[in-house]
């Protein structure tokens, strides 16, 4: 017996699923590593690649194009009604392939796990990650774990990565974004960004606001096959609607005219809103997303939309003239306007 | 029950916007005092529909933007301390003192956290026995009488490693000040609301007799200062100076009784130093005597911040006082941003120069 299998021998032979909850141990390259993946991790998101159990998957593609996409999901509390940080880690991941006009295929899944987190809380999220990946078509083929200390709530990140295919030419873009386009938005706004609060603040709206979470890919690949000549799709995720349309604006170098009574926002979240002095056009969503359409194929659009998303699906706005600084303006109904900006940092709850 | 949408219907504010278009024959300037009110006049671009005579002054009622300079200098010093905790309102972490704000601070290590309720506040003290917990409590009447109850709180309960830095101001002494500068131009207030909900609007009228001018007590949703410009104008063509409820849905006359007596009971008047504007004589609330062990300025009397003298470009004082527009100062939106602001009116979420600067840069 070598030196190197006496040290690890000396590890604990209990197997993961003995502990309540995640000891460093669970981390350290060790036999409770290999437990704790094969008894807890593995056999929620079995697949014939993952069961390859390489050090890298090795998949098959059939396009030359790939998008390419990663992002880490830290949020707190893990369980929100509407979701969880298991769903919200495959959707966000998901949801920015579409929003290339790509089709998902494979996610890595890395977690970082607090000493002390629930192995239960675990095998809950690990359950919503493979019902996730199942709604939204895609395949987990590979991943890490790594535990760091705890604190007094001991939580969970994920970070996902995402590979998808391109079928579409020419590719979506923000530089494809034309004067005269469509506006077109899938829902209302501003629920996970309020849900998430109302949650941390412990306040309870009626009804309760329920995170919009949920995977775009039906929706935009729907679009995409029907023909319709859509330039470019964003997702509103942190920043929401403002952020979205002033980037783009801002890249393609266009003003664009949103009009206020449009934008759809339900009462407890506007509620919720006025509570905490936020203004629900910068909150964030996870469920929703601004596809630009060329202006003859609007109303195709909208019904294509209207047929896939459970929100209101309206048109919001027009791109105006080209403008060496981009700029979006939001039209009300008293015929007032305002400028949209990014918000410096993030939003801060007001004092009175 | 209303909701909010019933205060921002269309059909009623334009007809609002007629009635004030009709009344109004003579060039007028509107002083609102609250940043929450200027906030709404630019979100809608209501300040834009209204007649071009009416010059809409921009008042001081930003809690975090008077605050003095000093006050978050001592917050810093506070949070600075080994097993001590500031905590505050979101909105006041941005704001810089003499040379740093309390979010900078906490990244170079001070220990600062965000609360919504001064409660909160002594819910962590309750929870964490071995750490000085701080409120750094800042604003008008509004939010005084929950700092007030808190105060009350913590000495029924014994929470003894619980203390308010307080820094609370009163809005009346201010518009005195106001008016009594020869410069004003202001021909008519539009009062805060929600400090008169507490407060009543006894406080009101020597003031509107004194300077003779109309002082009109209004709400923050369109429908609400629509109508407070409305009579505002009415007493002003028709020359009826004196002070009127135009927020009746949730102000009254004698405001709150149960909260003035627990301001009146935890808090002293003093005067104080309101940042762009100076010393206001009676401007200010000071924990009494009798709560002096909850005072954080009696138990970190031993610190001292440093009080760097900054090299002051900020016109916010003008601002505050209605002598200069926000897009009128040099550095607006030059040298001047919320990213890399000046001075306290550009980073405050209810400040004028920040309100111009989101809502109307590059128009």
């Amino acid at each position: 017996m070598s030196a190197e299998s006496e040290v690890m021998d000396l590890s604990c032979p209990l197997p993961a699923d003995h502990y309540t909850r995640i000891v460093t141990g669970h981390g350290g390259g060790g036999r409770l590593m290999r437990d704790l993946i094969d008894q807890i991790i593995r056999p929620e998101l079995r697949n014939p690649i993952l069961d390859q159990q390489h050090d890298s998957a090795a998949i098959e593609l059939s396009s030359k194009k790939l998008a390419f996409t990663t992002d880490s999901y830290v949020i707190w509390p893990l369980f929100f009604p509407g979701g969880d940080i298991g769903s919200l880690a495959v959707y966000g991941t998901v949801n920015d392939l579409s929003m290339a006009g790509a089709s998902a295929k494979y996610l890595s899944l890395s977690f970082i796990l607090q000493e002390g987190l629930e192995m239960q809380t675990l095998q809950r999220i690990l359950h919503s990650i493979r019902r996730a990946a199942e709604q939204a078509d895609v395949c987990i083929v590979t991943g890490d774990t790594k535990v760091i200390e705890g604190g007094a709530n001991p939580g969970l990140y994920i970070n996902t990565s995402g590979i998808g295919e391109i079928t579409i030419d020419p590719p979506l873009s923000p530089f494809a974004i034309s004067t005269g386009d469509a506006v077109l938005l899938n829902g209302d706004i501003g629920r996970h960004g309020t849900c998430i609060m109302a949650l941390r603040e412990n306040l309870q709206f009626s009804p309760e606001i329920e995170s919009d979470c949920a995977p775009l890919h039906r929706q935009t690949e729907a679009l995409l096959r029907s023909g319709c000549r859509i330039h470019c799709m964003r997702d509103l995720t942190r920043g929401g609607l403002t952020s979205a349309m002033v980037e783009l604006a801002q890249c393609a170098q266009v003003g664009i005219d949103l009009q206020e009574e449009a934008i759809e926002v339900i009462p407890p979240v506007q509620s919720a809103c006025d509570l905490f002095g936020l203004d629900p056009l910068s909150v964030a969503n996870e469920g929703r997303f601004v596809a630009f359409v060329h202006p003859q194929d609007t109303a195709r659009a909208l019904s294509i939309l209207e047929q896939e998303s459970p929100g209101p699906v309206r048109k919001i706005g027009t791109v105006g003239e080209k403008k060496s600084h981009g700029q979006v303006r939001l039209l009300n109904s008293y015929g007032g306007q305002r400028i949209l900006d990014l918000l410096s940092g993030e939003q801060l709850p007001r004092i009175c | 029950m209303k909701t909010q949408g019933d205060f921002r219907d269309p059909e009623k504010v334009r007809h609002l916007l007629d009635a004030i278009a009709q009344k109004t024959s003579k060039n007028w300037s509107i002083m609102e005092i609250c940043g929450g009110q200027t906030h709404v006049f630019l979100k809608y671009g209501l300040d834009k529909l209204l007649p071009s005579q009416i010059d809409l002054l921009h008042g001081p009622g930003c809690p975090v933007c008077v605050t003095a300079a000093e006050f978050i200098d001592m917050a810093i010093q506070i949070a600075r301390q080994p097993d001590t905790l500031v905590v505050s309102f979101g909105d006041m972490l941005r704001v810089p003192g003499s040379c740093l704000d309390l979010l900078s601070a906490r990244a170079e290590g001070a220990a600062v956290q965000m609360v919504y309720s001064p409660l909160d506040a002594l819910e962590i003290a309750q929870k964490e026995p071995k750490r000085q917990v701080v409120f750094f409590a800042v604003g008008f009447e509004t939010t005084a009488p929950a700092i007030a109850l808190t105060i009350v709180n913590a000495q029924r309960n014994q929470i003894s490693n619980f203390s308010v830095l307080c820094a609370h101001v009163r809005v009346p002494p201010a518009m005195t000040a106001l008016l009594s500068n020869p410069a004003h131009r202001i021909d008519g207030f539009l009062a805060a609301g929600h400090v008169c909900t507490v407060m009543g609007s006894n406080e009101y009228y020597e003031i509107a007799k004194k300077f003779s001018v109309p002082i009109v007590i209004t709400g923050f949703e369109p429908l609400d200062i629509l109508y407070g410009v409305y009579r505002c104008i009415v007493r002003l063509e028709d020359k009826q100076p004196g002070v009127e409820n135009a927020y009746a849905r949730v102000t009254r006359e004698q405001g709150n009784a149960t909260a003035q007596q627990i301001l009146q009971q935890v808090f002293q008047v003093v005067d104080r130093n309101w940042r762009g504007l100076g010393l206001i004589p009676l401007g200010g609330f000071q924990i009494r005597e009798e709560y002096g062990q909850f005072d954080a300025l009696r138990r970190f009397s031993h610190l001292s911040p440093v009080s760097v003298a900054a090299d002051d470009l900020c016109m916010g004082g003008k601002v505050l006082q209605g002598l200069m527009k926000p897009d009128q100062c040099p550095y607006f939106a030059t040298r001047c941003s919320p990213e890399h602001p000046l001075g306290a009116p550009m980073v405050s979420s209810e400040g004028a120069c920040a309100a111009y600067y989101r809502y109307r840069r590059n128009e």
